[in-house]
C-alpha cells in the first residue's frame, strides 16, 4: 500500500511537467499549427540556466526568459514563415533542436551536470518530499497565470480569438503576428520553467529535452489542440499513467501501455478531450 | 515508351554492373547499406509523399524486419543451443517466441507480415477515427519512442542496448567473404529496383489517383462514395512492409541490429532524407536516401560532431529554400531550360 502510494507524487510531479510543457506546445500547436520539435530544447536551455545559476529562485524567472527568448528568435527568424504547414515545420524545427542539442553538447559537455537541490527543498511531510510538492506547485501556479493571461487581460481574449479564427480575428482588426510572437514567447518562456523543475528530479543533460517532448505531444493529442482545461487533465493524467505502468508492470513496457491507452482513449475522443467546436472542414 | 524508361534503365545498368565492378568490397558494403535505407524511404515516399502521411515511426517496421532476420541467424548460429547474448543475461531456456525464427521461411514472412500486421492495427485504429496529420505523425513518433524502451529492456529476449551482432553466415554462405558481400549487394539493389517499378505502377494506377486525392482532399473523397481510412491504411502498410524487409536486409549486410538504429532520431532521419531527395517523387526519395546516407559517413569520417550541425542546417536550408528537394530543383531546372531552348 505504502509502495502503491509512493507512486502518487511521483506520477503527480511527472504530470506536472508535462503540464508545463504542454501548455506552449497546445497553443502554438493550436494556434499557429506549429508542431514545434525544438520546445523540448528550451526545457534544456531552462534547465542549464538553472545549473549556471545555482539558485532555484534567481533560476525561474531567468529561464523563463532565457527559453522565451529562444523561442521568440526561432518564431520570428523561421517559423513564421510555415504558418500554415503543420508537417514542415515539425522538420525544421526538429533540425532547429538537432543543432541546440550539439551546441550545448560543446558549450556544457557530453556527460550529465548535476544542479544541488536547495536546502529548503530536502525533506517533506508524509509520503510526499518538498522538491515533488514544489514541482506541483510551479504547475499550478504556470497553469492559474496562464489562465488569467487567456480571460483576464486583453491580450489573452485576442490570444483566444486567434485561435478560435485566425481569418475573423485579423479581420477584426487583432494583429496576429503580435499574437503569435507572444504566444510563442510564453510557451517557450513556461518550457524553461519545466526545465528547472526537472533539475529537482534529475540530472541535466544535451539531450534532456528529448525525454520528455514525445509524451509532451501526446498530451497535446489526448488533451485537445489550444485546450487549457485539455492539457491539464491529459498531463496529469498520463503522468499518473506513466508512474503506475512502470510500478505494475515493467518500465519497459510503461510507454508502449500509456500508447496503448492514448489510441483507445482517440477511439473515443478522436479529437482529444475538448473540441474547439467549428463548421471548418479539414 | 523506351524513352521513358531509359533514366531508369540506365541507373539499374550503374546500380547492377558498374558498382559491383568499380568499387571496393568496402564502399560496395556501404553502398549496400544506403540502398537498404532507400527501400525504406522509398515507402515514406509513398506514405508521405503520395498520401500525405507523415510517418515517423518507420523504424519501427524496420526493427521488425532487422530483429525477425537477426533471430534466425542467431538461431542458426546456436545450432539447437542459446544465442551467445542470451547465455550473458542468464536466460537458460529459449524463449518461446524465439523458437518459431528457427525456420528460414518463418522468419522472413514474418520480417515483412510482422510490420504490415502492426501497420493494419494502427493504420485502422488512427484512421478510421479520422485522425490524421500532425496526430498521426505524433502517434507514429510515440511508437517509436516505446519501441525503443521495449527493445533495452527485454535484454534476455532483444540483447537490449547492444543489440545482436556477430553474425557469421547467411544460407550457409559466410558473411565475411567479399563475394557473399557482393551477393548480398546485387539482392538489395535488385529488391530496390522491383519495389521503385512496383510503387511507380501502384501510383500511376487508378488505386494511387485515389491516394493523391485522398491527400488532396479528404473530405471529398469520402463524399465521393470511398472509404479514405481503407486507401490510407493499404498505403501504410505496404510502406511498412518495405520498412521490414529492408531491416531484414539490412542485418546481413551491415551485420548488427540494436535499438539505436530504429528509434526516433533514425527514423527521422529517414524522412529527412525523403524531404532532401524530394518528397514527390519516388525516385527524390529513394536518391535522398542515397544521398544522405553517403553524406553522413562522408562527414562523419571528417568531424564527427560537425555532421549534427550540418544535418541540422541542411534541414532548415531544404525546409526553407526547397521544400521540394533535389527532385524539385531538378525538375525546375530542367523546365527553365526548356523553355529558354523554345524561346
Amino acid at each position: 500500500m505504502t509502495a502503491f502510494l509512493n507512486q502518487l507524487p511521483i506520477g503527480l510531479s511527472i504530470g506536472a511537467v508535462l503540464m508545463l510543457i504542454a501548455l506552449g506546445l497546445t497553443f502554438t500547436f493550436g494556434q499557429m499549427g506549429v508542431i514545434n520539435m525544438a520546445h523540448g530544447e528550451f526545457i534544456m536551455a531552462g534547465a542549464y540556466t538553472a545549473f549556471l545559476l545555482q539558485d532555484m529562485v534567481l533560476a525561474l524567472p531567468a529561464a523563463f526568459l532565457v527559453a522565451g527568448v529562444m523561442g521568440l528568435i526561432l518564431e520570428r527568424s523561421a517559423i513564421r514563415h510555415f504558418y500554415g504547414r503543420p508537417l514542415d515545420t515539425l522538420l525544421l524545427t526538429w533540425g532547429v533542436s538537432l543543432v541546440l542539442q550539439q551546441l550545448a553538447r560543446d558549450l556544457f559537455g557530453a556527460p550529465n551536470v548535476q544542479v544541488p537541490a536547495p536546502a529548503w527543498l530536502s525533506g517533506g511531510v508524509g509520503i510526499l518530499p518538498y522538491n515533488r510538492l514544489f514541482i506541483m506547485g510551479l504547475a499550478v501556479a504556470g497553469v492559474v497565470a496562464v489562465w488569467l493571461y487567456l480571460t483576464r487581460t486583453g491580450l489573452g481574449r485576442r490570444t483566444q480569438a486567434v485561435v478560435q479564427n485566425r481569418q475573423l480575428a485579423a479581420t477584426s482588426g487583432i494583429d496576429t503576428g503580435r499574437v503569435d510572437m507572444l504566444t510563442f514567447f510564453i510557451g517557450s518562456g513556461l518550457a524553461g520553467v519545466a526545465g528547472v523543475a526537472l533539475t529537482l528530479i534529475g540530472p541535466v543533460g544535451p539531450a534532456l529535452g528529448t525525454y520528455y517532448i514525445v509524451d509532451a505531444f501526446l498530451v497535446v493529442v489526448a488533451g485537445g489542440l489550444g485546450q487549457l482545461r485539455g492539457a491539464v487533465l491529459a498531463a496529469l493524467g498520463l503522468g499518473l499513467l506513466n508512474s503506475y505502468a512502470e510500478f505494475w508492470s515493467d518500465a519497459s513496457l510503461a510507454k508502449v501501455i500509456v500508447l496503448a491507452a492514448v489510441i483507445a482513449f482517440l477511439q473515443v475522443r478522436p479529437q482529444g478531450l475538448f473540441v474547439l467546436r467549428s463548421r471548418v472542414l479539414t | 515508351m523506351i524513352k521513358r524508361h531509359l533514366p531508369f534503365a540506365t541507373v539499374a545498368v550503374i546500380a547492377l554492373v558498374a558498382a559491383p565492378l568499380l568499387l571496393e568490397p568496402f564502399r560496395l558494403g556501404l553502398l549496400a547499406k544506403y540502398l537498404c535505407y532507400a527501400i525504406v524511404a522509398l515507402g515514406i515516399g509513398l506514405a508521405w509523399g503520395k498520401g500525405g502521411m507523415l510517418t515517423l515511426g518507420q523504424g519501427v517496421f524496420f526493427g521488425l524486419g532487422g530483429y525477425s532476420m537477426a533471430m534466425y541467424l542467431k538461431l542458426t548460429e546456436a545450432e539447437g543451443g542459446l544465442p551467445d547474448f542470451m547465455v550473458w543475461s542468464g536466460v537458460e531456456e529459449l524463449p518461446a517466441l524465439w523458437v518459431p525464427f528457427a525456420n528460414p521461411v518463418f522468419a522472413l514472412s514474418m520480417a515483412v507480415l510482422g510490420p504490415v500486421v502492426l501497420a493494419v492495427v494502427l493504420g485502422t485504429l488512427v484512421f478510421r477515427q479520422r485522425v490524421r496529420g500532425a496526430y498521426f505523425a505524433i502517434l507514429t513518433q510515440a511508437l517509436a519512442a516505446a519501441m525503443v524502451i521495449l527493445l533495452v529492456g527485454q535484454q534476455g529476449l532483444t540483447g537490449g542496448t547492444n543489440g545482436m551482432t556477430n553474425f557469421f553466415e547467411l544460407f550457409g554462405q559466410d558473411l565475411a567473404e567479399d563475394s557473399t558481400q557482393r551477393g548480398l549487394y546485387l539482392v538489395v539493389a535488385g529488391v530496390l529496383g522491383v519495389l521503385y517499378l512496383a510503387t511507380r505502377q501502384l501510383v500511376n494506377s487508378r488505386y494511387g489517383r485515389l491516394l493523391v486525392a485522398v491527400r488532396d482532399g479528404e473530405d471529398r473523397v469520402r463524399f465521393l462514395g470511398y472509404d479514405p481510412a481503407l486507401v490510407k491504411t493499404v498505403t501504410f502498410a505496404a510502406s511498412a512492409g518495405m520498412a521490414g524487409l529492408a531491416g531484414a536486409l539490412f542485418v546481413p549486410v551491415v551485420g548488427i541490429i540494436s535499438p539505436a538504429l530504429l528509434g526516433v532520431v533514425p527514423s527521422l532521419e529517414l524522412v529527412v532524407a525523403v524531404a532532401v531527395g524530394g518528397r514527390h517523387v519516388l525516385a527524390g526519395a529513394v536518391l535522398g536516401a542515397v544521398v544522405m546516407g553517403y553524406a553522413k559517413t562522408a562527414f562523419s569520417e571528417q568531424f564527427a560532431d560537425g555532421w549534427l550541425y550540418l544535418q541540422g542546417a541542411l534541414f532548415i536550408v531544404v525546409m526553407t529554400l526547397a521544400s521540394k528537394g533535389i527532385a524539385g530543383v531538378a525538375q525546375t531546372v530542367a523546365g527553365r531550360l526548356r523553355s529558354a531552348r523554345a524561346t
